[in-house]
């Protein structure tokens, strides 16, 4: 394990993790004006709901999979009886399923935002960045289904999860877990981490809006604000 | 009893000329920048005719308003809260802006830097949207214009339900009149329940919806949720944005800039009181022919002692009760019985309301005679159909309609009997409900409009709740963040600071520092 791999993968996640939670936080203090889902459905709807509704469901159910399979500790797996190599299955495959309808949304919706002359000439280098950087990102997650296959004993599997526990639990020895993973998982680890701390620059903060609307559910139909 | 006071607006569509003036001095105050070139707060239809955007009206299409369930509750035609909620991604009842239209300039520059050429240049649109010259400008925010376009095209307006439109096709049955819009600010809108982060809302103290700007998120569903398509979502900020009933005039006691500035006078301004906890109760009485009534029911009489008593109790400044009282809003609607609210049927009880225009006779010179009085006619042979403004303004029911009509006719046969014969005649008034010293104040406030009769906005009183001490070198007027912009000319999170310019002014600018 050199220094580059222990700074990637021991120290870049904390580094990747506070620019995304403090620079969301300091968004949303100072500047929520540009704090937006930033629709472009007015100026092209074209196959946006098809796109965009494959997308996020691909995306949303790639996002629980993750947090769900990484972060639930292991003995908890294995008090419910699941085996590594069933619950390394039940990874490829639910997560085969969600990121290829994923993948497939984000396809449509990168060729929409490249494609209309209108969005071509409205979007920022942002939104270009992010699309190309979700494309990289999901590819590459899929592509470790295929490696994943070759070793179906849930051991790499395990190993991830101890990474990722031993990360959000302040323990030093994350990276050393991780240091004989495949280059692709590596690779998807980096992308992945460099996906949030970029998070808070782009429209992706819109996510955490999209979380807080489910407050709408219990909220009258009518607001009245008072005078101050 | 709830008592809240809310400064409603009444046009008088007897006498719009369809200048526009509304709309464009309300364009060059408030909508001259990037994203909301194509949204005006104010527009003016001529109907019959599709409107801004197409076909707006088409609930089935647009799904817009409330609708009324089996158990009696409202919800959104656009549905509930989940169904709001799963659309989010995509919305299925979004406008597309080439339902409004493509914003266009033209290419002026052309016009000075041509080469020589044989034939003049021309100056080509060029959309706004690509920066690419337009081969066709396609549609326009006021593409109707004086019935501008084919009948057929016309006439898919939703107002003709009920009539057999075929014979209004012909030349000499034609019709027209004009249709202010704005927001209604309604005393139940459908798009502050839409919203899902809850960033509309309705003031308590004047009753003016508004859009927090940085609470917004560009969820879109305000935009489906109105029916009147009054909310318009600004493609370069990502936010919604709608008419502000320019609270800052209201607020200092002045009227917006649209009625200030209507040549026609035909605007009107005034307090209105009315109870909240009639809203819920109002908006869903179950035949939509009541509706009107049901809106007419929350609104609380200015001159009575108990409403006064309680008004006070509950904190109603005494300027806005004696505003009440003097309220011409009040007076056409509650007393006059001539303003009526736009598409009740929505079951959003809107605030902003209209009288209904008389208009030529239609039948007399195949009748041989003209009306039954002379020179005034029955409002029955009105070359506009009752219907027509009766599915406009009370959900299809003629009977309040004829009346306005009536009552606007006698007060011009009573007024002309007495100003060209002489003659104080109080039998021309009898088809109304009103004393002759009433028609005389009407003919007062509608006909002769004077400023301070049709303007009567008292000042907000926010010395009541602020000191302005505090306010002392704030920022003013300033797009969503105001002060905490940072030095450089972008900003780390992406956003231009203040986009308020049209694209060549921002490239002249640009050129200039350049320089």
């Amino acid at each position: 394990m050199n220094t580059l791999h222990q700074f990637v993968f021991g120290i870049y996640p904390y580094i990747a993790l506070a620019i995304f939670l403090f620079g969301s936080l300091a968004r949303f203090e100072r500047e929520q004006y540009g704090w937006k889902s930033d629709s472009s459905q007015l100026l092209h709807r074209g196959n946006l709901r098809t796109a965009n509704i494959l997308f996020h469901v691909g995306v949303l159910g790639v996002f629980f999979g993750h947090l769900v399979g990484l972060l639930t500790p292991v003995a908890v797996w294995d008090a419910l009886g699941v085996s590594h190599s069933f619950k390394q299955m039940l990874a490829m495959v639910a997560g085969g399923l969600f990121g290829g309808i994923g993948l497939i949304g984000l396809v449509m919706l990168i060729a929409r935002r490249f494609g209309n002359a209108r969005l071509a000439a409205n979007s920022s280098w942002r939104d270009k960045l992010l699309l190309i950087w979700l494309l990289i990102t999901l590819a590459l997650g899929l592509s470790t289904i295929l490696v994943s296959a070759h070793h179906t004993d849930g051991h790499q599997m395990i190993k991830l999860m101890t990474w990722a526990q031993h990360i959000v639990t302040l323990r030093g020895d994350a990276a050393g877990y991780i240091a004989n993973a495949a280059p692709i998982f590596k690779a998807h680890i980096f992308m992945g981490m460099t996906f949030f701390l970029i998070f808070p620059f782009t429209r992706m903060v819109h996510v955490w809006s999209g979380f807080a609307s489910v407050g709408y559910v219990g909220r009258t139909w009518q607001l009245v604000r008072a005078r101050r | 009893m709830k008592i809240r006071a809310q400064i409603g607006m009444v046009l008088n569509l007897d006498k719009c000329i369809g200048c526009h003036t509304c709309s464009v001095t309300c364009k060059n105050v408030w909508t001259s920048r990037d994203g909301v070139e194509y949204a005006w707060f104010n527009n003016v239809e001529t109907k019959p005719g599709i409107g801004f955007p197409k076909d707006w009206e088409n609930q089935d299409k647009w799904q817009g308003g409330w609708v009324r369930k089996p158990d009696g509750k409202l919800e959104p035609r656009q549905g509930g809260k989940l169904k709001i909620l799963a659309n989010i991604f995509a919305n299925p009842n979004l406008p597309a802006i080439d339902d409004y239209y493509e914003p266009f300039t033209y290419d002026y520059e052309r016009l000075q830097n041509a080469p020589e050429v044989a034939t003049p240049p021309t100056a080509r649109p060029v959309s706004v949207l690509t920066g690419q010259k337009m081969d066709k400008i396609e549609w326009g925010p006021n593409w109707e214009d004086d019935l501008g376009g084919e009948f057929a095209k016309r006439a898919k307006d939703a107002l003709f339900e009920g009539i057999q439109k075929e014979m209004y096709s012909a030349f000499e049955n034609t019709f027209m009149m004009y249709l202010p819009r704005l927001c209604e600010h309604c005393l139940n809108p459908a798009c502050v329940a839409s919203c899902p982060s809850g960033s509309i809302y309705k003031r308590e103290d004047d009753g003016i919806v508004l859009i927090d700007q940085d609470k917004c998120r560009g969820w879109r569903m305000c935009v489906s949720g109105c029916p009147y398509k009054k909310i318009y979502y600004n493609w370069q900020s990502g936010k919604a944005e709608k008419c502000i009933f320019c609270y800052p005039r209201i607020e200092a006691g002045q009227p917006t800039v649209c009625s200030e500035t209507c040549v026609g006078r035909i605007r009107y301004l005034g307090v209105l009181l009315y109870d909240a906890d009639k809203i819920a109760e109002a908006a869903a009485v179950e035949d939509e022919q009541s509706l009107y009534e049901a809106q007419l029911g929350c609104f609380l009489d200015p001159n009575s002692a108990d409403v006064i008593a309680e008004a006070r109790r509950q904190g109603i400044p005494e300027s806005w009760l004696t505003a009440a009282k003097a309220s011409p809003v009040y007076k056409m609607a509650m007393e006059w019985k001539v303003a009526f609210p736009l598409h009740p049927e929505y079951r959003t009880l809107p605030m902003v309301w209209y009288i209904p225009p008389l208009s030529p006779i239609q039948s007399a010179l195949e009748n041989g005679l003209i009306g039954e009085n002379g020179i005034i006619p029955d409002v029955k042979d009105l070359r506009i159909p009752i219907r027509y403004l009766a599915n406009l303004l009370t959900a299809g029911r003629e009977e309040p309609i004829v009346k306005a009509l009536e009552t606007m006719v006698a007060m011009r046969r009573y007024m002309r009997s007495k100003s060209v014969a002489g003659v104080v005649d109080p039998a021309t008034l009898a088809s109304t409900h009103l004393s002759a010293a009433e028609v005389e104040r009407m003919y007062q406030v509608m006909a002769i409009a004077n400023y301070e009769d049709r303007f009567v906005v008292p000042s907000s009183h926010k010395e009541m709740v602020e000191e302005a001490f505090e306010d002392k070198a704030g920022c003013g007027f300033s797009f969503g963040n105001g002060c905490s912009g940072g030095v450089s000319e972008g900003s780390l999170f992406g956003k231009k600071q203040a986009p308020i310019v049209f694209h060549d002014l921002r490239r002249d600018r640009a050129a200039n520092r350049r320089q």
